[in-house]
């Protein structure tokens, strides 16, 4: 499975969000569940699923689905 | 580390003073209220940062200053008060991003880079309702961007959850943790559970705020509580802080050194405090309490880089402690005043 889709599918579970959702394009606080509490619980699974840390900056700054591709791929966390 | 305390007075002061008569001119130009209020001081020429025009901090609980339009407004950050108005601050993106960064580079000068793993002296509970969080929720979570693993030490009925906190210190118990609570749940739960429970705390590091009039109806005051945690935890990594919501990206931090029976606390490189006498508005000498004001570069949505709280506070020493500038201590709530802080969200204590 591609980096997108193991990420596409850790969001789908950690947000809990429906079939019509547009992951990819997705955006901090375009929706509900992507709030502060929900970032804290997707921060966690992505990290599980990826077996990466993140710094506290980077948890800050992960403002979309495409910014944590890109923070997954300098991190080196291969599909 | 990177540090956001590492300024001597001298150099902050040269280096705030050019940065705050901008940001005074700039809010004249934005808001009128605030080019207004100004106005019946007169033109100010400010030599020193004594010398700025301040506006008292009831003054966002009263009127909605800001500096940009309605359309930009990104976010409205509120206080918490229980009782009276509450201060409403408007930010736009800008102010919020620097709130954001401000914030995490001065919890990073006492955490590093890294998410430490993180028990929480609160409970579950507070965000049963997630469509509204009370101001302690809110205050929590922003604190939970700088760790991973959250523990809370209550559980969803508020009771504590000693397995929870003994399976947290089993696995993390022998790095570096990060400790966040309100002081008095810190003391209450936190402590009554490390101790009961014979926890070790020692490789800890406790950031704390909140205020003290509970503990000091226990006669508990900063160095008992440190001596306590100390003794009975190991724990001996402790930050109190300090700060409020008028000023976005500030909090005044309790430096490695605290002993005193107050916290003592300093300003990071982008702000300041003054101590003035409450009769003639003079600036007090160091050692003298006073009323706090509090200055900071970051207000750039709202008129707030200079305001005077309703704390009083004092002035220990400048340049003499383990970090540089002023080492103050906040002495609790001036007489009367009726303005309330974030620590009076957890029940009707006064």
């Amino acid at each position: 499975m591609s980096l997108n889709d193991r990420l596409k599918n850790v969001f789908v579970e950690a947000l809990e969000l429906g079939e019509d959702v547009d992951v990819e394009n997705l955006k901090y606080r375009d929706i509900e569940a992507w709030d502060s509490l929900g970032h804290m619980t997707l921060v966690a699974a992505i990290e599980d699923e990826f077996d990466v840390q993140f710094e506290t900056e980077q948890v800050i700054d992960m403002s979309s689905f495409k910014v944590a591709v890109d923070m997954l791929e300098k991190l080196g966390a291969n599909a | 580390m990177s540090s956001v305390f590492t300024l001597s007075q001298a150099e902050r002061e040269k280096l705030l003073l050019p940065e705050l008569v901008a940001l005074t001119e700039h809010h004249r130009t934005h808001s009128p209220e605030y080019d207004r209020l100004l106005g019946a001081l007169g033109t100010v020429e400010a030599k020193t940062l004594a010398d700025l025009p301040w506006l008292p901090v009831r003054l966002f609980k009263q009127h909605a200053i800001k500096s940009i339009t309605e359309d930009d407004v990104f976010k409205v950050l509120t206080s918490s008060g229980t009782t009276g108005d509450v201060s409403r601050i408007f930010l736009d993106k800008e102010a919020a991003g620097t709130q954001q960064k401000m914030l995490s580079a001065t919890m990073q000068s006492v955490l590093g880079p890294k998410r430490l793993p993180m028990l929480l002296a609160d409970t579950k509970a507070l965000f049963t309702n997630r469509k509204s969080f009370s101001a302690r929720g809110a205050g929590v979570l922003g604190m939970m961007n700088f760790g991973r693993d959250h523990t809370f030490i209550l559980d969803e009925q508020e009771k504590p959850d000693p397995e929870a906190v003994a399976a947290f210190l089993a696995k993390h118990g022998g790095e570096p943790f990060l400790i966040f609570g309100f002081t008095f749940m810190a003391w209450l739960y936190l402590y009554e559970l490390a101790k009961e429970h014979k926890l070790d705390l020692s490789n800890g590091i406790l950031i704390h705020s909140g205020g003290w009039k509970k503990l000091i109806d226990q006669s508990v005051d900063n160095a008992e509580f440190r001596r306590r945690f100390k003794e009975d935890t190991g724990l001996t990594r402790i930050h109190n802080f300090y700060g409020m919501v008028e000023q976005i990206g500030v909090i005044y931090l309790e430096g490695p050194d605290s002993t005193g029976s107050s916290a003592e606390l300093y300003c990071p490189d982008h702000a300041d405090i003054i101590i003035r006498d409450p009769e003639t508005w003079a600036e007090q000498p160091v050692g003298v309490p006073g009323v706090v004001e509090v200055i900071s570069t970051l207000p750039k949505s709202y008129p707030g880089h200079v305001l005077l709280t309703e704390d009083l506070g004092v002035v220990h020493g400048i340049d003499d402690g383990a970090w540089p500038g002023k080492r103050f201590s906040i002495l609790g709530r001036l007489p009367k005043a009726e303005a309330r802080g974030c620590s009076d969200t957890f029940g009707g204590d006064k």
